[in-house]
């Protein structure tokens, strides 16, 4: 049998421990409780991350890196602004059915307890590679004329809180519908929101 | 020494222009060290050799040829077609020297005829001027206006017979391969992503609202000061990019943006590096950045 690397065993980590903070909460979660869901000891937990809080950091950066990665593959397709948005809104979605730790780690951990990120994660610090990208997208849309020039900000609570939103209405079990039947229609309002006027 | 006969013979000659650069040429502090390295045939502003009549019956030759303005074919000086005398004059002279950026690139004065006003070799960054068959001896030095001190290092380079490396536009590499945005006093404010609140301030980067063009302009502004001690960026002014091609912009006092994002990031930087950089920076609040430099007390 293949040895583990030490790579693969941070991800096992870092796999774990998004399941846990999301379903049990951050502060209630412990390092024992991450380390037996892995099947670790807790001293060995300690050789990958440092603490509690450096962990939860690192899996702040670990899902702005998987969504930034995902949203740059996007930019770079030579398609209509409106069809990136359905792509955007399409892989948000499919995220949240498939690794619904991820966001909702986001949701209800990065974004509830500012405190634990206040300090080395505060600002765009350990949520880059997403933003940068959403910047890039706006970018693209307006320089190619199918969006309107507007404040990034605007722009970016408009498109994101809307998906936000609608992940965690489908995480309370609010929805009717499952998360798929929502993808065109949302992606026509937002592209309705944006685009040229 | 020199003597009368070695010394090269120049010509300042004009095309549209509003003189800028002729006005700018007269506050070399080296003014006349440097004229006494040439024969003047003739100058605009200066004592010269021959009469402005003489130069435009084209009965001269000149060693340098200097054009200052736009060219316009169809104007006409002294009752004879520019298009006539420019010809003569770049035909003989081992160096022609496009001054200013309107005879570099088209600059301010292309706007009166866009259709057929053009630089000497460039219509904007376009090589279709009507002396584009004398490009190996034609040297750019864009501006508006020049700074006196690249002529004088370009006329100095010629008397001592150095050869001048130029860029793809003809400007010489040792002004132009710096960007206006090297030696800004603004920098760290570039550097921490902080605005200018207004013009005229001390403090405060002119680049993300005001229209600086500094870190996309190639320009030796803050290095070799104007009138040896100032500079745009220096008096709270933004860089208007007036060295480059495509000077006169438009909005010269505001950065255009997409969705709050500048449309042109520092030249060979990738948008997304920089945006990377930039959402980083902003993060931090450097105190000492915010306010007034002089009423920041490090004793607090």
């Amino acid at each position: 049998m293949a040895r583990i690397t030490k790579e693969e065993r941070k991800n096992g980590i870092i796999s774990a421990a998004l399941k846990l903070f999301s379903e049990k909460g951050f502060y209630i979660t412990t390092i024992p409780d991450i380390a037996e869901k892995v099947g670790m000891s807790v001293g060995n937990f300690y050789n990958y991350f440092t603490s509690k809080d450096v962990l939860a950091k690192e899996l702040v950066m670990y899902i702005s890196e998987y969504l930034g990665k995902s949203i740059r593959e996007i930019n770079e397709k030579e398609i209509s602004t409106d069809k990136k948005i359905y792509e955007i809104v399409s892989m948000y979605f499919d995220m949240a059915n498939e690794k619904p730790e991820m966001i909702e780690y986001f949701l209800r951990v990065y974004l509830s307890n500012r405190e634990v990120f206040g300090d080395g994660c505060e600002g765009m610090l350990c949520v880059s590679p997403f933003v940068t990208e959403m910047m890039l997208f706006f970018n693209d849309g307006v320089e190619c004329g199918e969006l309107h020039d507007q404040d990034f900000f605007s722009a970016f609570g408009l498109f994101m809180g809307y998906l936000g939103g609608m992940v965690f209405l489908f995480g309370e079990k609010i929805l009717p519908e499952p998360l798929e039947w929502y993808k065109e229609s949302i992606s026509q309002n937002i592209y309705n929101a944006l685009k040229t006027r | 020494m020199h003597s009368k006969q070695d010394k090269p013979h120049l010509l300042w000659f004009q095309g549209v222009t509003c003189n800028g650069n002729t006005h700018s040429f007269l506050n070399l502090t080296n003014l006349e060290h440097l004229l006494n390295k040439f024969e003047i045939l003739h100058h605009p502003a200066l004592a010269s050799l021959k009469s402005f009549d003489t130069i435009t019956q084209c009965q001269e030759n000149c060693d340098i040829f200097i054009f200052e303005g736009t060219y316009d074919p169809l104007l006409k000086r002294n009752d004879i077609e520019v298009s006539k005398i420019v010809q003569h004059y770049a035909k003989s002279a081992k160096y022609i020297i496009g001054l200013g950026s309107c005879a570099s690139f088209g600059g301010m004065f292309k706007a009166s005829a866009p259709q057929r006003n053009s630089g000497l070799i460039f219509n904007e960054d376009v090589k279709e001027g009507p002396l584009e068959k004398y490009s190996n001896k034609v040297i750019n030095i864009s501006g508006c206006p020049i700074h006196p001190e690249w002529l004088e290092y370009v006329l100095l380079m010629i008397a001592s017979h150095k050869e001048i490396l130029v860029d793809e536009l003809h400007r010489p590499r040792e002004l132009y391969s710096n960007l206006a945005h090297h030696g800004c006093t603004r920098n760290e404010y570039f550097e921490w992503k902080v605005d200018a609140d207004n013009f005229g301030e001390k403090e405060g980067c002119l680049y993300y609202t005001q229209g600086c063009r500094a870190p996309m302009t190639h320009a030796s502004c803050n290095k070799i000061l104007w009138n040896e001690v100032s500079s745009k960026t220096r008096v709270g002014t933004p860089c208007f990019g007036c060295t480059e091609p495509d000077f006169p912009r438009k909005n010269l006092f505001s950065t255009k943006t997409n969705m709050s994002i500048p449309v042109d990031v520092p030249l060979g930087v990738s948008k997304r590096s920089y945006l990377t950089l930039a959402g980083i920076a902003k993060t931090f609040h450097i105190k000492r950045l915010e306010g007034k430099l002089i009423d920041y007390k490090t004793t607090n």
